[in-house]
């Protein structure tokens, strides 16, 4: 995973994340829903990093555990940037 | 366009069939609208002050409110980002006499005549917790303890239209709403779901008490369906009455701090109230009585006569 990745996904958290910590204090594997993320802001969180990183997170992905962790959002963009195109 | 309405099962069907036969419901024309007899009526009303009675025993304060909701309400507290497709507005007519001429002729003929309505400053109430909670904040800083509202069994509206009897599109909700202290406000909702759950057997309904979800809209809703499941914020009670799945007879939602943070509602320390409501629905708790005694009242079992007519 890029520090671009890293750095993009601090700025959607520090703009829809409401969190009660700063973005650029958390660590990679710090919990964000300790951090303060709630329920609604998850879900404001993932619509955001889909239009930051151009992809669509499908059905399987839309939960708690992909958005718990700066690291764990970002192993889901790289799974879907990973992916071929569908043509 | 009007919203497809959606089928009722096989039981559901005949269930309501022989709702209407008996005089108990009475049709409207449009799913999901009924009337009620007297039969249907007295049982409500009981179940109606028992619950009030039951809160009011533990310090509930009785708020009442009109089945409406100020547009600005609606508007600012997130419900058409999460339930677009059951929210209900208000519309009427504006234009001249040109216009309210046309607009009478078209609705004659039953075609088109919406496009001479505009949103008032009212919509349909989506839940009767709605106007709890800027009253609350209205109030300035809680007292120690927080409040506890009884919002009584008011009407409220959801555009889902189905053949499915315990599936109204206008229903009463009687509402208990608790304002407080997180720990408080946990231990309340708690509490009170076990008090609904042994109130619903007392009737001698087979009552489960489950962890459930709101029917949140589209991709976004998925993901709040299983934030909600996963934090189990809402349960449920369900009663098997007609149908594949049991009904939720009652639910009862924690919001943590969501309407707090919304309406700017303080505890005496200043920080943000959480909330939590319970919801009991009114017809489905009838309807599964009906259903489990049978629909003269005056045969049914005498333990649940008692719990329901206790003078009588």
């Amino acid at each position: 995973m890029s520090d671009e990745t890293v750095t993009q996904i601090r700025n959607v958290l520090a703009q829809h994340g409401r969190l009660s910590t700063s973005a650029d204090a958390l660590a990679p594997d710090d919990d964000l829903f300790q951090a303060g993320l709630s329920s609604h802001a998850s879900v404001n969180v993932m619509l955001a990093i889909e239009d930051s990183f151009d992809i669509e997170f499908p059905d399987s992905m839309l939960n708690r555990g992909v958005f718990s962790t700066i690291n764990a959002i970002a192993g889901a963009v790289g799974q879907l940037q990973g992916e071929p195109a569908a043509g | 366009m009007s919203r497809e309405v959606r089928e009722a099962s096989a039981d559901q069907a005949e269930f309501l069939g022989e709702l209407i036969e008996g005089g108990i419901l009475l049709e409207s024309g449009v799913p999901g609208v009924y009337g009620h007899n007297d039969t249907f009526e007295d049982i409500r009303e009981r179940l109606a002050e028992r619950l009030s009675s039951e809160a009011s025993a533990r310090g509930a304060e009785r708020l009442r409110f009109p089945p409406v909701l100020p547009r600005r309400q609606l508007e600012s507290s997130g419900y058409l980002a999460s339930f677009p497709h059951l929210a209900g507005s208000v519309y009427s007519f504006e234009g001249d006499e040109a216009d309210a001429r046309v607009q009478a002729d078209r609705a004659a003929a039953h075609e088109d005549w919406s496009e001479f309505q505009n949103p008032t400053e009212l919509t349909m109430m989506p839940a009767a917790c709605y106007p709890v909670y800027p009253s609350i904040a209205r109030r300035g800083r809680l007292p120690a303890g927080g409040v506890f509202v009884d919002a009584g069994g008011a009407w409220v509206f959801r555009h889902e239209p189905s053949h499915d009897p315990m599936r109204r599109q206008i229903f009463h909700q009687h509402e208990l709403v608790r304002i407080a202290e997180p720990d408080a406000v946990l231990e309340w909702r708690d509490e009170w779901a076990n008090r609904g759950l042994e109130l619903l057997r007392s009737f001698g309904l087979a009552a489960e008490l489950d962890v459930a979800n709101d029917p949140f809209f589209g991709r976004r809703g998925r993901m709040l369906a299983r934030n909600q499941q996963a934090e189990k914020l809402k349960l449920e009670l369900l009663v098997q009455i007609a149908g594949p799945e049991p009904t939720a007879c009652a639910s009862f939602n924690h919001h943590r701090d969501h309407f707090g943070s919304n309406y700017g509602i303080e505890l005496s320390d200043g920080s943000t109230a959480h909330t939590a409501c319970l919801g009991f629905g009114h017809e489905r708790i009838v309807l599964g009585l009906l259903r489990a005694h049978g629909f003269d009242p005056a045969a049914w079992p005498a333990a649940v006569r008692a719990e329901l007519w206790p003078s009588a």
